[in-house]
């Protein structure tokens, strides 16, 4: 069994829905991602997912962009990523999920990421840019090394497709809110719920949701539907303007309050 | 060609949109089911009859086809082949052969019932030409352009704002091509439901780019007819320049079975040595940009590389992937020329032949007069003359005292 299905394992037990939270590694430093990993772990978070920076991010708003351009700026490579993981596990048992655009992975070789990943106790990867129509053998290589690839559905997905992506996905499954690039916005989807027992009926897969979730109401909201939620842009943004508070601060001051909302 | 005659080109892509090992969908999840609905509303008007009656009909009474393919005899003696002839799609409407693709998929989004369309533009050509079809359909048309691209192509700026469209300036990244089509992705994930995405190039998921090369292959269906007309079967060679590739394939697609030897210019920039050019297929490694697999310029860790040209129409890092696979399997061949080189090409056939060529066209002219010794005395030599030059007047002038 895996991280990823373990602790899913665990919140179904004691009846607890899942907060993820999204970060973009290497902003405002590898070292501070490093030292989030740990504070997020012990304010509760139950998943963690690392955004890989590319320079051409077209699924991501403007924040998720900004934060990629800036963390590329300071040199921040997939490899270099793996490493601040590999570190960071010597001490955590959080889950820890890459969120990559393809392209970084396919020149890193698909082989050589699937590998490193395991070795560096990454326990999934997400990307956003592959459907399961393309790269059967990056499926392939992932689950060789017992890495869940964890597929997306939208709003606009029909039921073929549905049917296709939860079969093919592993871990879980991300479903994305509205449609859209990742941010804030001021109200979420209010089709989600009826989308997510849809999907709930094809999979026994926790089914997490995710996108235009920014702040506890609306996560609070969401986690009545989903097994899970994941916040993004609305951490992103709040760390690149508190990025002299220390990451214990950090999570206290802007992860708790999310954390009280998705477990209650 | 004996080693790529067993490919059967023509019935490229295969049902999944690739070309070999590249092409494909690359696209988040949302836009995934609009790809399909626009790949079902594209053969079901292939095939009927009333669409193909409907789109000659604005081809031809609307954009200005059928073009004519003008003897260059000056231009010729120049090189020292027996014949060049240019592929007029300078003369139609707007100005460039951008045209055909836009009234294609102008009349994809009526049979669709999308209300509005949006595009990328580089040069400003294919937004002048999707602002033109949206005008004449009464759609509502967003252009999305690079910060950069428009303060250098202010007038085709003012010729989309005339046209009724709202131009949207992309101030992120490089302010150019690739990020005026990272944002109008942006767009069409937003509001994919009611809102059809008008791709300019033969670039992006499938079905783009065999849509965007049909819709333009109506360049290379007359060269054809035009050449048979006058005793030629097919000739020595057919050049073009290669942004994302839609004028050369709209060319080239009628010859990949004949004779003729394909020859693809990209713009070099300052020079292939430097690291400011846009000569993806000689420079790339393969990669997946905007929605496809092909070559892309990218440094080892996989982020795309700035592109540079002196025409923003040839200023992109990627490169469509049909385009891709003709240079594996050896069918066409991929060379450039550089913002100096185009400059000279577009001076020496505005002398020669009274035609002033766009940037992005010239480099195909000076690749040719740069490398005029490969080509024989008996030699007959297609060139497709894709645009013309007015919309760089200001910039040109700027460079090249007279």
């Amino acid at each position: 069994m895996t991280r990823i299905e373990n602790k899913f394992k665990q919140l179904k037990k004691q009846k607890k829905k899942a907060l993820i939270v999204f970060i973009t590694a290497g902003d405002p430093s590898l070292k501070k991602t490093q030292e989030l990993i740990y504070a997020f772990e012990k304010e509760g978070v139950d998943l963690m997912e690392l955004g890989v920076p590319f320079s051409d991010p077209l699924a991501d708003g403007p924040v998720i962009q900004a934060a990629s351009i800036r963390s590329l700026e300071r040199g921040t490579t997939l490899a270099k990523i793996l490493a601040v993981v590999k570190k960071a596990r010597k001490k955590s048992q959080l889950p820890i999920l890459l969120m990559s655009y393809l392209n970084p992975i396919l020149a890193m070789g698909p082989k050589k990421f699937a590998q490193a990943a395991r070795s560096s106790g990454v326990d999934g990867v997400i990307v956003p840019d592959l459907p399961p129509d393309e790269e059967k053998d990056v499926r392939e290589l992932m689950r060789k090394e017992a890495v869940d690839l964890v597929y997306l559905l939208a709003p606009t997905s029909t039921q073929k497709r549905r049917q296709r992506i939860v079969k093919a996905s592993r871990g879980f499954v991300y479903y994305v809110s509205l449609t859209g690039v990742t941010g804030v916005r001021k109200s979420a989807a209010t089709d989600a719920g009826k989308n997510i027992s849809a999907i709930k009926k094809e999979t026994p897969l926790p089914v997490c949701v995710g996108f235009g979730i920014s702040d506890p109401s609306q996560a609070r909201k969401m986690s009545a539907v989903a097994d899970g939620v994941i916040i993004g842009s609305s951490l992103v943004k709040a760390l690149a303007g508190h990025s002299h508070l220390s990451a214990e601060s950090f999570a206290k001051k802007f992860v708790r309050p999310f954390v009280k909302a998705v477990h209650a | 060609m004996p080693k790529t005659r067993k490919i059967d080109f023509s019935r490229l892509p295969d049902s999944r949109g690739h070309f070999g090992p590249y092409g494909g969908k690359y696209v988040p999840e949302t836009l995934m089911t609009a790809l399909d609905e626009l790949e079902e509303a594209y053969r079901t008007a292939k095939s009927d009859p009333k669409f193909r009656k409907e789109f000659s009909h604005y081809l031809k009474n609307f954009a200005g086809r059928p073009t004519p393919l003008t003897e260059a005899r000056h231009f010729a003696k120049t090189l020292g082949v027996k014949k060049v002839y240019l592929k007029r799609e300078d003369l139609l409407h707007t100005g460039a052969h951008k045209i055909n693709n836009t009234i294609g998929q102008a009349l994809l989004t009526l049979r669709m019932g999308k209300k509005r369309v949006i595009a990328e533009t580089g040069a400003g050509q294919h937004g002048v030409a999707t602002a033109t079809v949206c005008a004449l359909f009464g759609i509502r048309c967003d252009v999305y352009m690079g910060q950069e691209d428009i303060e250098r192509q202010t007038l085709n700026v003012f010729r989309m704002k005339l046209l009724g469209t709202r131009v949207i300036p992309v101030q992120s990244g490089s302010q150019t091509l690739k990020d005026a089509v990272n944002e109008a992705i942006r767009d069409w994930v937003t509001n994919v439901k009611d809102t059809h995405y008008i791709i300019g190039s033969v670039i992006g998921p499938h079905p783009y780019p065999m849509i965007v090369r049909d819709f333009q292959s109506v360049i290379g269906k007359e060269t054809g007819a035009q050449l048979k007309q006058l005793g030629i079967k097919s000739p020595d060679y057919c050049v073009a320049c290669v942004g994302g590739g839609s004028n050369s394939l709209g060319l080239f697609s009628t010859f990949l079975k004949s004779r003729a030897k394909l020859i693809g210019v990209e713009a070099a920039g300052r020079g292939l040595h430097t690291r400011q050019h846009s000569a993806t297929l000689s420079l790339g490694s393969i990669g997946v940009l905007h929605g496809s697999k092909s070559e892309v310029l990218q440094d080892k860790h996989g982020q795309i590389q700035l592109a540079h040209s002196i025409s923003a129409g040839l200023d992109y890092p990627g490169v469509g992937p049909e385009h891709a696979y003709l240079k594996k399997t050896g069918r066409a061949e991929y060379v450039s020329a550089t913002d100096d080189d185009a400059l000279l090409g577009m001076k020496i056939l505005s002398r020669t032949e009274g035609i002033i060529p766009a940037l992005e066209t010239a480099h195909a002219f000076g690749y040719l007069v740069k490398h005029k010794p490969r080509f024989e005395a008996h030699e007959v030599i297609v060139v497709c003359l894709s645009g013309r030059g007015d919309k760089d007047m200001e910039r040109v002038s700027k460079v090249l005292h007279l």
